[in-house]
């Protein structure tokens, strides 16, 4: 979409006036600093899917919408986790974390902040793996996307 | 040549041909009305309530197709605005509104008479423009045009902070804008096109369903030739009256909640069903699974991809401007060796006329009291058809839709998609503004009519000969009807109490005011009335409070199911 002030609150303003569910939004200005690209991550049937596009489409905001989902693509979401690390269990975290191919990178003698990247299955798969009361805070961004070969959102 | 943002503002209105401006001054605009009383391109409109503004440059914009332009003040001014801004909104009318914003450096600080007026009107305009500073300030004007006048129309809302109405830049009116985000499509895809022209040639009970895209698209030359080409039964919702001769006899009426029962019966039982700028609405469709009972095969022709496939399955999916499609359709059509099975549409149409001998639209024509129906067949007699009709919302508005019978477009000027009360009046000015030499007629209610009612100084400042057919029968009468079908005649709030002496407050206002409380003296008020070319007539028609619209649709049931007279 065009880079401009309200960009965002369009999209968003549309989603909730008509019952579209928003599961996650992240966005940030392109190569090309006139355009910021948008991925959200939404959830319906094929029907619901057609209208949200074609909402989206008509947006004067709008340049160019494309479904990811409907080929071959990479799906990558960034999250921060900070975990209980005391005592026998700071091992363990680390491990874990080595496991996922995450990185700590912040360290008290009680706590340790994971960073970790991948799907948003992998993140999942990760928090169900540790144990509830270890989990002291998780911030995600969102999923990004991005087609595979040569298939490309260009303008 | 530098010019400040105020004398930018009024010089791009002139270069975009505006003829009237409705508006109300206010601190935030005060730059920009000064710019306007030194001009004498176009003319200013005072209102007497930014609502009426916006429905009066609405009803100029419907009657001309032209784009209306309203200009109001910050904060109270714009939200009074809104209404008549989703009005437009939901019509899809071309109207750009200019509102005075607070200074840049005091946006977002509960300044006085500030308002996010793009955060509240983002869910009801095609696109809105916060302008920050005055370079952007042309451009944005000429793209809010072009916006509101291309693709399916709507209203652009440009709001602009006070200081940019002071500060200066070269002034340079771009010959076109174009944009990378927006380019809307005109030509339907040939091979739909030609899909869709072998369907219609192969259909049995085929039938034309068209909508207010027929009017906005002004293709209603195209249709009359389709149809009348192919003899085929048409109808129209509420928005596309006019678009084909009412009193045509291919013309079954117009369907939905309150349309013909042939009209419906015929939608309900087609084989094939040319949807023509009409969006398959609530009001139209009546329960969506009663109307899929029977399969029919759908091709829908639509500027807005969105309209296409939001409510209906479609087959032969069109997506371009009515106007070039049907074009298309025609040369298809004539060129084409095959034609319609002539034997198959006989045995519809005996089916059609069957249904139309029902008579649902009859009446009690003996009664004492006034019918409304007898006032609007009256108005259209009177008329001889010609007038511009706009109308408030109501039982009112079902009668003047069902009985005035229009055989051109842009006559008939009223809310459909909204309902907006208090439309009528205001979108009359608008409508006499626009051809002041025609006669027009707002048909209202009690109801309707007080919620505008102060346009009558107006008028009379601008001596608009209006004539206001008040068809009076002392309830909310559509919220009657619902609750004495549907909630026992449990009169909650819809009985209209202290109603002034209309006749006597249209006096006050320095306007002819009549009380018509006979069935006889109907017709002589009419003609007494339009025969006043230069006087407003306020007409207070007493009419029966027991009627109800027939035939109606009940919420939840399908098209064939009308609770009929």
């Amino acid at each position: 979409m065009e880079n401009e002030a309200g960009a965002l609150s369009r999209v968003a303003g549309l989603f909730s006036a008509r019952g579209y569910n928003i599961e996650s939004l992240t966005v940030a200005p392109t190569e090309d600093a006139t355009l910021s690209r948008m991925t959200i991550v939404t959830r319906g049937s094929d029907d619901v899917i057609e209208q949200i596009t074609k909402q989206l489409n008509k947006l004067i905001d709008v340049v160019k919408v494309v479904d990811l989902s409907e080929a071959g693509h990479i799906e990558r979401e960034l999250m921060l986790v900070k975990v209980r690390a005391e005592g026998d269990s700071r091992e363990e975290m680390k491990r874990m974390s080595d496991i996922f191919r995450g990185r700590i990178v912040d360290v008290t003698d009680k706590t340790y902040t994971i960073e970790l990247t991948g799907a948003g299955y992998k993140l999942d798969a990760f928090l169900e793996a540790l144990d509830k009361d270890a989990i002291l805070e998780t911030v995600r961004t969102g999923a990004s996307g991005i087609g595979r070969g040569d298939r490309m959102l260009k303008v | 040549m530098e010019l400040t943002g105020a004398e930018i503002v009024v010089r791009c209105l002139a270069e975009e041909g505006a003829e009237f401006v409705f508006g109300y001054p206010g601190g935030a605009v005060l730059n920009i009305y000064d710019e306007v009383f030194k001009q004498n391109k176009f003319k200013h409109v005072l209102v007497r309530h930014e609502q009426a503004a916006v429905h009066a440059a609405d009803g100029y914009a419907r009657a001309t197709g032209r784009t209306g332009i309203a200009l109001v003040t910050s904060g109270p001014g714009a939200t009074n605005a809104v209404t008549g801004i989703a009005t437009a909104y939901m019509d899809s009318i071309p109207l750009v509104v200019i509102s005075g914003q607070v200074p840049t450096a005091a946006i977002g600080m509960d300044a006085f008479q500030e308002v996010d007026m793009v955060g509240i009107t983002r869910p009801c305009v095609k696109h809105n423009f916060l302008v920050k500073d005055v370079k952007d300030l042309a451009e944005t004007i000429k793209k809010a045009f072009y916006l509101a006048s291309t693709g399916r129309p709507g209203p652009v809302v440009v709001d602009i902070p006070k200081d940019v109405t002071q500060h200066k830049t070269d002034f340079v009116y771009p010959k076109k804008v174009t944009m990378r985000s927006y380019n809307p499509v005109i030509k339907g895809h040939p091979g739909q096109v030609k899909r869709a022209v072998q369907m219609i040639l192969e259909a049995k009970r085929p039938m034309f369903y068209t909508g207010g895209g027929v009017v906005l698209s002004n293709a209603a030359e195209e249709l009359t030739q389709l149809t009348r080409q192919l003899g085929f039964p048409i109808t129209s919702t509420l928005m596309g009256l006019g678009g084909y001769p009412a009193t045509d006899p291919l013309f079954t009426g117009m369907l939905g909640m309150h349309g013909t029962y042939e009209a419906n019966m015929a939608m309900q039982h087609c084989d094939v069903l040319i949807a023509i700028g009409a969006r398959f609405d609530d009001r139209v469709i009546g329960n969506p699974e009663h109307f899929f009972q029977d399969g029919r095969r759908i091709i829908h022709i639509d500027i807005d991809p969105t309209s296409i496939a939001k409510r209906v399955k479609v087959d032969v999916p069109i997506v371009g401007n009515v106007k070039d499609v049907l074009a298309e359709m025609n040369k298809l059509i004539q060129a084409s060796k095959e034609k319609p099975d002539r034997a198959a549409l006989k045995t519809w149409w005996t089916q059609i006329e069957l249904w139309r001998s029902q008579d649902c639209m009859k009446y009690d024509r003996d009664s004492s009291l006034i019918k409304p129906q007898y006032v609007i067949e009256k108005l259209h007699q009177v008329t001889r058809g010609d007038a511009y009709v706009t109308s408030d919302v109501g039982q009112h508005q079902m009668w003047a839709a069902q009985y005035y019978k229009f055989d051109q477009p842009r006559r008939w000027i009223n809310s459909g998609g909204l309902g907006t009360m208090g439309f009528g009046l205001p979108a009359a000015m608008g409508v006499q503004f626009a051809h002041p030499e025609s006669m027009v007629a707002c048909v209202t209610g009690e109801g309707s009519i007080q919620m505008n009612i102060q346009e009558l100084s107006t008028c009379k400042q601008f001596n608009l000969p209006l004539k206001i057919i008040l068809l009076n029968n002392r309830y909310l009468g559509m919220v009657r009807q619902w609750q004495e079908f549907f909630y026992g005649n449990r009169y909650a709030e819809s009985y209209m109490d202290a109603l002034p002496d209309f006749a006597k407050l249209a006096e006050s206002y320095g306007h002819v005011g009549m009380k018509i409380e006979k069935p006889e003296d109907v017709e002589g008020a009419l003609k007494e009335a339009f025969d006043m070319k230069d006087r407003l007539v306020f007409m207070n028609f007493i009419t029966d409070q027991k009627e109800n619209v027939f035939p109606m649709i009940p919420a939840g049931k399908g098209l064939s199911e009308m609770i009929l007279v």
